[in-house]
């Protein structure tokens, strides 16, 4: 199924991505994109080459083949890669000189952080060991690096993968808070209901194949279709739609 | 580089279990062998019992060696005890209260004196050891075989001795105690002397051919056996070792020693602490993180490498200067040790930066670091004439390529001027910094 294009300017594209590990198809001729200001989730089964494709959106893999086209894309990994026994400070001051020295930023660190530490509410744990924060606040931190470049384009790995559900709302809070100010986003979650509530547009990959792009409600209409044509009857919710229309395409 | 370099120090400070390891280690093992170095060596042990009867001499002639200092002589290098029986040394050898007895017959004065009789008999002392201990069995023979020696040694001495007087009574003539009358012996000299008086002053018709070949016997005998004398002394100890010493220069015991816990305590260390930090960094998920587009695979390396020069070095140092309240240290030659354990330091840490490149698992990298560093360490201290040329060619193969042996090389080369040459053990650990970082750069990739 052909990508849902959301605009002709998408802010991060790609294109016939394909990529094999090992022999082994991850991606097969995917097409994927995000338009900016824009939240757009990631789903499917384990192994269906979601984080894959965020890492070659993200630049950290090279696809076999396709191309990718984007600028100002920060991706923030689905584990916090962070230093556990420094402070929320001297993490964020870490990375903001590594990204300063690289060019990304012309922006003081110091004053960078400062700016971070306000954007995700932490300042008043910016001395505390990034280890004894809650996964929530890990994650907020793990976010606020990916975001030192003013990226245009945010891509989260399961951002919400071990939190509560009230660590979940101050993080969408968080994120959605960006998406305001420009900020495209794309995330993969298992959670269907994370994807219906914060996504308008739902991506579906399963077996390295990207075979549904539209809302959410568009993919309960699809599913409704395959039933009304023979397929596997769907429930009202959209998990239950999810796994009725995997099923009917043979995932 | 310098905030990823400045970052592991920030962790390491972090750590006060690991902090306070760092800084104490080098103490406690500077203690623990500058008391050692320092500390008087313990003599073995020996339980002696003597059976001979007090105050007997031992020896013949006019040279007797007396029991009090025979014993001397045995307990010169080790520590006797005095057992009051054979059971009684028996006993301090079986409870362990000495490693070995030494059993002085009660005959063996006889024995002794029986060697300058026409029917000499085998002078004999028992040894009793505890087999249990292998180790300390080998060294307790080595003491007590070196024990006999002396022994051996000084009544061969005193027997030359008194075998000398026998000669000197034969040639120069004097009295002799036999059985406690004095007897004149004339001696060959005066003999000739007293024949040459004699000839011209026989009658003619006298056969002069006779005496003049006694004579003439008596002048050879005289001057042979004045040759005796000398060899008697000489066969007492026919070979004396003229040591000389060829090849490098060995430094001292005491060098070689500091060398040896100096690069041991770095090699653990720097492996160690390079082999975790890299591991660490991709189970705490930054490695992708820092790779992606913030810094290269090999800055992080050479950060790594210099974590470890840094911290090793400087643990090093705590160590020398604790050793140096001990056994002197060359302080004047600070700037070559300095160089060697920077340089140690280094090759150690892109050793260890391979390992954990290659583990990817901080405990995967530890356990690799203690199975890799351990054996090779061990088996780069065999001495060469240890083991046969196959196992040699093999052992210093394998210490060839670990940067332990160049490392302790070059310390005992920069802390003594007798030690070995310092600049090619440099040059050694330079060439393995450079491979081992190519082997830890190669592994980052699958990293």
């Amino acid at each position: 199924m052909p990508p849902q294009v959301t605009g002709s300017n998408p802010a991060l594209a790609a294109r016939g991505v394909s990529k094999s590990f090992d022999g082994r198809k991850a991606l097969s001729g995917v097409d994927f994109e995000v338009g900016p200001g824009e939240v757009v989730a990631l789903i499917g089964p384990n192994g269906a080459g979601k984080t894959t494709l965020l890492s070659i959106l993200a630049g950290i893999a090279e696809p076999d083949s396709g191309e990718v086209t984007g600028d100002g894309v920060a991706w923030v990994p689905q584990q916090a890669a962070l230093y556990r026994r420094l402070s929320v400070r001297e993490n964020l001051l870490l990375f903001a000189h590594l990204q300063h020295d690289a060019g990304q930023t012309a922006e003081n660190p110091e004053q960078m952080v400062t700016r971070m530490l306000e954007l995700t509410g932490l300042a008043d744990r910016a001395g505390d060991r990034v280890g004894t924060l809650s996964g929530g606040n890990q994650q907020r931190v793990n976010i606020a690096i990916g975001l030192m470049a003013d990226p245009s384009v945010l891509l989260l790995d399961e951002p919400s993968v071990g939190l509560d559900p009230a660590q979940r709302e101050r993080l969408w809070g968080f994120v959605l808070g960006l998406v305001g100010e420009g900020t495209a986003v794309a995330f993969s979650t298992h959670d269907i209901q994370e994807a219906e509530r914060y996504a308008e547009r739902i991506v579906v990959v399963a077996e390295g194949e990207g075979i549904f792009s539209g809302t959410a409600d568009e993919l309960r209409q699809a599913v409704e279709a395959g039933a009304a044509g023979g397929g596997p009857a769907a429930a009202g919710d959209l998990e239950t739609s999810f796994l009725a229309f995997l099923r009917e395409r043979g995932h | 580089m310098r905030w990823l370099l400045l970052k592991d120090l920030q962790i390491l400070k972090r750590s006060p279990l690991q902090l306070t390891l760092l800084i104490l280690y080098p103490i406690v093992i500077a203690l623990l062998v500058g008391f050692a170095m320092t500390r008087e060596q313990d003599q073995t042990k020996v339980a002696l019992y003597n059976a001979m009867p007090a105050g007997e001499p031992l020896g013949f002639g006019g040279e007797e060696v007396d029991g009090n200092e025979i014993r001397d002589q045995l307990c010169g290098r080790v520590d006797c005890i005095e057992a009051d029986s054979t059971a009684d040394a028996r006993k301090m050898v079986e409870n362990g209260e000495a490693t070995a007895a030494v059993i002085v017959p009660e005959d063996l004065g006889d024995k002794i004196r029986s060697l300058a009789s026409l029917s000499p008999e085998s002078p004999e002392i028992q040894i009793i050891v505890n087999g249990s201990d292998a180790v300390e069995n080998q060294v307790t023979d080595d003491r007590i075989e070196a024990m006999l020696g002396e022994a051996n040694l000084l009544l061969a001495k005193r027997l030359s001795e008194g075998a000398k007087q026998y000669l000197d009574l034969i040639l120069k003539g004097g009295e002799f105690d036999l059985l406690g009358q004095q007897i004149e012996v004339l001696g060959l000299q005066k003999s000739e002397q007293i024949l040459k008086k004699i000839e011209p002053k026989l009658p003619p018709g006298t056969d002069k051919e006779q005496l003049q070949r006694a004579v003439r016997f008596a002048h050879l005998a005289t001057d042979n056996l004045d040759l005796a004398g000398p060899l008697l002394t000489a066969i007492t100890e026919p070979i004396k070792a003229d040591k000389v010493e060829v090849g490098d220069e060995a430094p001292s015991l005491d060098t070689f020693a500091i060398g040896v816990t100096v690069a041991f305590a770095l090699m653990f260390v720097t492996v160690l602490l390079v082999a975790g930090s890299l591991a660490l960094e991709k189970e705490e998920n930054a490695f992708t993180r820092l790779t992606a587009g913030l810094v290269g695979r090999g800055q992080i390396l050479v950060a790594k490498v210099g974590l470890g020069t840094v911290v090793g070095t400087g643990v090093a140092l705590i160590l020398l200067v604790g050793l140096g309240l001990f056994v002197g240290i060359g302080w004047g030659r600070a700037p070559l040790w300095l160089l060697a354990l920077i340089f140690g330091a280094a090759a150690f840490s892109a050793g260890g930066a391979a390992l954990g490149a290659a583990a990817r698992e901080v405990r995967a990298a530890t356990l690799a670091a203690v199975m890799v560093c351990l054996p090779v360490a061990l088996l780069s201290l065999v001495p060469d004439d240890a083991v046969g040329p196959a196992i040699e060619t093999a052992i210093n193969l394998v210490s060839a390529v670990f940067p332990f042996r160049p490392t302790l090389d070059a310390i005992t080369g920069g802390l003594e001027i007798s030690g070995p040459s310092l600049w090619l053990p440099l040059l050694h650990l330079l060439l393995l910094t450079a491979t081992y970082g190519a082997l830890a750069r190669l592994a980052l990739r699958r990293f």
